[in-house]
């Protein structure tokens, strides 16, 4: 489903992603992981084109994300994101946010945009918000929001960018439970996030990232199950953020 | 004596002033010598100003959205030409356009086409820079929330960035028609005869009333643009509220 190979990026003279390599099978779930300012936003939006590369390949069910000739907006409509900042569109309302890209990108009917954006709203456990602005919603309500506007799309895959790292602590859970949902439908998505007990729980692999670089690759038991075998980064990484 | 005389020759000044004048010179000050002749006075300032407001907004738009989303070279040569018209002041620039260009070109600019473009070209370039601050003043998300739903950065433009952005802008977009009303009097200098020009003519043919015309004309002017404000403030109160969720 996606595959990375191979790929660097540079901004100016330092270099935030250094040969990462790795691919994601349909169906997986994988979080990617690691210290702040490690490269894992970085990767997740090379992904889906919205940061470019320098070197390497990453190829998306079958189209090269690099390529001069790749029609990225089109890529972009069949793979959902999800943003740490929900960027929900603050003029319209949750209703218009849900169906704006299925009507502009997707050539949807007005009326059938709404009822698929309704569908999803209740999903997400929003079924009665269609008609809010976003700003009169709480962060754990927007972010749940921007799910559901992403799967509205009908995305071959979701790529979560911090998806919690904005929300009060109370309002994590509510959020993780709609991914949790989705993951154990058999959506493939791709998790940049902090919440061990998310990766211990759903993730079939976890991404170790330090410097730009992977430096861990693994089924998400054995990263968890055996810190002994991971480097040294890691098993500091980890004894850190699991030990509160 | 002395104490009644003061405010004798208070009364005297006012009863000097005779407003008659605008009375009988009504329909020139508004129309000019329309139907007879050409569309003149105030008429004509509302037509200049409407022409220039419209081209003005458009232009300031589209330039704006070029100054956001152009990079590079492109960029540096739209910043060039939009500060060359800001630089230079309109009176120059009707001037060139009325003289220079017959001369130049051979081409014939009636005066009230000169006067539109001056002004469009001038508040275009000031818009440009308020369009770009605004479209700036938006989180970066927004672009990467519309580009990660699939829109191409016309649409996401159109659909997500200027509904946010217009309502930011519509005090620069209101100051800058505003100064245009009122530097459409500049049309005056090429003998366009819009509002200070046939004041400036009745002025100048009654030779006594000088006080009592500019009075009139300032009034005109205060009119036009209150009426502007006043407009511009009810359509803001009127979509606003969609804007509030920001």
């Amino acid at each position: 489903m996606i595959q990375i190979n191979d790929v660097s990026k540079w901004y100016g003279k330092t270099q935030v992603l250094a040969n990462c390599t790795t691919r994601i099978g349909e169906g997986e779930v994988v979080v990617v992981c690691g210290p702040s300012g490690s490269g894992k936003s970085t990767l997740i939006k090379t992904v889906n084109g919205l940061e470019p590369f320098d070197q390497g390949s990453i190829i998306v069910d079958g189209t090269s994300v690099g390529a001069p000739d790749t029609d990225l907006p089109r890529l972009r409509a069949r793979v959902g994101m999800v943003f740490q900042n929900f960027e929900l569109f603050p003029h319209l309302t949750v209703r218009e946010n849900l169906a704006l890209a299925q009507v502009v990108v997707l050539g949807r009917r007005r009326e059938e945009a709404y009822a698929r954006g309704q569908e999803y709203l209740v999903r997400v456990g929003l079924g009665g918000f269609a008609d809010r602005l976003p700003a009169q919603l709480s962060g754990g309500q927007q972010q749940r929001v921007a799910i559901a506007r992403a799967l509205c799309m009908d995305p071959i895959c979701m790529l979560f960018d911090e998806p919690t790292s904005a929300l009060d602590p109370e309002m994590v859970g509510e959020v993780l439970d709609v991914m949790v949902e989705l993951a154990t439908e058999g959506m493939t998505m791709v998790c940049v996030t902090h919440e061990m007990g998310f990766a211990r729980k759903v993730a079939d692999r976890v991404i170790f990232m330090d410097q730009g670089a992977i430096l861990e690759d693994c089924a998400s038991e054995a990263f968890f199950g055996n810190p002994s075998a991971r480097p040294e980064r890691a098993r500091q990484f980890l004894a850190r953020i699991l030990s509160h | 004596m002395g104490s009644t005389s003061q405010p004798d020759t208070g009364r005297g000044a006012l009863n000097t002033m005779d407003f008659s004048v605008i009375a009988n010179n009504l329909s020139y000050f508004l129309l000019g010598a329309w139907p007879a002749g050409p569309l003149g006075g105030a008429a004509l300032t509302l037509v200049l100003s409407l022409c220039s407001a419209l081209a003005s907004g458009v232009l300031g738009l589209v330039l704006g959205v070029a100054l956001s989303m152009a990079r590079g070279r492109t960029r540096r040569t739209l910043l060039l030409v939009l500060g060359f018209f800001r630089a230079i002041p309109a009176l120059m620039l009707i001037f060139w356009t009325y003289f220079l260009l017959p001369i130049a070109f051979g081409l014939n600019v009636p005066g009230v086409g000169t006067v539109i473009v001056a002004l469009s070209l001038i508040g275009g370039s000031y818009l440009a820079h308020s369009v770009y601050a605004g479209i700036s003043s938006l989180p970066p998300g927004q672009w990467q929330a519309s580009a990660a739903l699939g829109l191409r950065p016309l649409q996401a433009l159109r659909h997500v960035i200027l509904p946010q952005a217009l309502p930011i802008m519509l005090p620069s977009f209101l100051n800058q028609w505003i100064a245009l009303i009122k530097d459409s009097s500049l049309a005056y200098v090429i003998g366009v005869g819009e509002l200070s020009f046939v004041a400036t003519q009745v002025s100048n043919r009654e030779m006594v009333f000088p006080t009592e015309i500019f009075l009139f004309v300032a009034l005109l002017y205060f009119v036009i643009c209150s009426s502007l404000e006043l407009g511009a403030g009810a359509i803001a109160r009127r979509y606003g509220t969609a804007g509030k969720g920001t």
